[in-house]
Formats: C-alpha cells, sequence, structure tokens
C-alpha cells in the first residue's frame, strides 16, 4: 500500500503506545499474574525433561531407575523441583482462573483482584503442603 | 491491483476461517489436565519411598498406564500449543520464528514418543515381574 511505502516525517515520528512492561507503566496485580502465568508455563514445559527422564529410568531397569532417584535427590534438583511445585500449583490455580473467564465470568474489577489474590495464595498454600509430605 | 474489496479480503483470509480449534484444543487439555495432573500428583507422592518393583508394578496396572499416556498426550499437546502462543507473541523475525516452531515441536514430540513407549515398556516389564519371569 502507497501509505506503508512513503511515510512521511510526520507519521514516523507519531508516539508510539509504549510496551505494558517496562518503566512506563507501573506493574500492576492483573499484568504481573498474566506474565506470571505465560513463565510458569514455559518453566512446566522445561520441567517435562524430568518427568520423561524418570519414567525412561523405570523403563531402562532398577540400575537406572536408582541413578535416577540419586541424580532426583540432590539438593539443587530438590530446590528445581520445589519451584516447579509451586509453578505447576500457580498454573494450575491460574488455569482454572482462565477457564472461569474463558466460559464469561468473573470479569468485574473487584473480581479480577480478588480471584488473583486468590491464586497466588492457593498456590503457595497447596506447595507446602505437598513439600510437608516428603519426606 | 486487485478488485477485492477490503471486507472481501478479510471475510476470505480472516482469522476466524480456521484456528479456532488449537484455541479450544488449549482449553480442553486444560480441562482434561485438571484432574489427571492431581492423581499423578498424588500418587507421586504414595510413591515417593517405594522399591523399584512397586513402582513399575503401579504404573503397569492397565488403568494407570492409560491413565499416565493420557496424562501425556494432553499434557505436550497443550505444551506445544502455548510455547507455540509464547513465541509466535515474542519472535517477530519471521526465519527465526519458524524455526523456533519447527525445533520445539520437534523435541516436544519426541520427549513425547519417549515418555509414551517408556510407560508401555513399562507395563510389559509388569506384566514379566508378576509372572516371576523378569529382572
Amino acid at each position: 500500500m502507497a501509505s506503508n511505502e512513503q511515510p512521511n516525517a510526520r507519521s514516523q515520528k507519531r508516539p508510539l503506545s509504549p510496551f505494558m512492561i517496562g518503566p512506563y507503566y507501573k506493574p500492576q496485580l492483573t499484568s504481573v499474574l498474566s506474565i506470571t502465568h505465560r513463565l510458569t508455563g514455559v518453566a512446566l514445559a522445561v520441567g517435562t525433561l524430568v518427568l520423561v527422564y524418570w519414567l525412561a529410568a523405570i523403563a531402562a531397569g532398577p540400575e537406572a531407575y536408582a541413578h535416577a532417584q540419586h541424580v532426583l535427590s540432590n539438593p539443587f534438583m530438590g530446590l528445581l523441583l520445589f519451584l516447579w511445585t509451586w509453578a505447576f500449583f500457580y498454573h494450575f490455580c491460574n488455569g482454572i482462573r482462565h477457564l472461569f473467564w474463558d466460559a464469561g465470568y468473573g470479569f468485574e474489577i473487584p473480581t479480577v483482584y480478588k480471584s488473583g489474590k486468590l491464586v497466588v495464595a492457593a498456590s503457595i498454600v497447596l506447595t507446602f503442603l505437598v513439600w510437608l509430605l516428603v519426606a | 491491483m486487485s478488485l477485492r474489496s477490503p471486507l472481501g479480503r478479510v471475510r476470505g483470509l480472516g482469522s476466524a476461517k480456521e484456528g479456532v480449534q488449537y484455541w479450544w484444543a488449549q482449553r480442553v487439555t486444560a480441562l482434561a489436565l485438571l484432574p489427571l495432573v492431581l492423581w499423578f500428583m498424588v500418587s507421586l507422592l504414595s510413591l515417593q519411598h517405594a522399591e523399584y518393583a512397586a513402582v513399575v508394578d503401579w504404573i503397569g496396572r492397565p488403568f494407570n498406564s492409560a491413565l499416565l499416556i493420557l496424562l501425556l498426550i494432553s499434557l505436550f499437546y497443550h505444551a506445544i500449543l502455548g510455547l507455540q502462543v509464547v513465541i509466535e507473541d515474542y519472535v517477530h523475525t519471521e526465519a527465526v520464528k519458524m524455526s523456533a516452531l519447527i525445533i520445539m515441536r520437534f523435541v516436544l514430540i519426541l520427549l513425547a514418543v519417549i515418555a509414551i513407549i517408556s510407560v508401555v515398556r513399562i507395563a510389559f516389564k509388569a506384566v514379566l515381574l508378576s509372572t516371576g519371569a523378569g529382572d
């Protein structure tokens, strides 16, 4: 289109809406929770490596399984598994929140904030609950 | 010069023509994953101190193998759809975006197949162990 090929000087200087993440906007609970949903999703996709490794080790035999148990029980892996547990519960709870939105419920601003806080609290409580059962 | 009106172009090529199935698939896999991952997490907690043979036996039970394979299919399909949206949103160089999308799919499908084959192998192993012919 002609207007795209020859932009005049004025249209080039036109201010653009700044990206929501950066120094221009104050972070809000809503936007922070939204990007966290994506980040935890990506982290969990990476975490599938552990699930696949665990299953493959069991399939390979008792020695491979013992080795996997050893690898997964070192403190660094423990920390990663703890963080993955939180990522899982966050993505799980916030996913339910998203499903309610998809169904058309919970769009009122006070509700959005309330459900957001509930998701954060639930994800933390559930993570500690699970790790209390890991002994 | 095209004689097609902008409205005609939109009607013919607009995103509403296709693509909605992926939006739906993301939600339907999410719904399937809600009970599946909870079941898996509770099972993992109950298996944490189990011997190798007990883990093999548990995964090898038909109901458990079936649910595990369903979990793996839903999980990896959900992950592929999610990562695809993330890549499409943040990678704007066409060649890089295309490569990232293809590599991501290859890797996740490879992981899914390894995991499913492992479950099937474990199920066969469980039969051998229960008849006393296994390792």
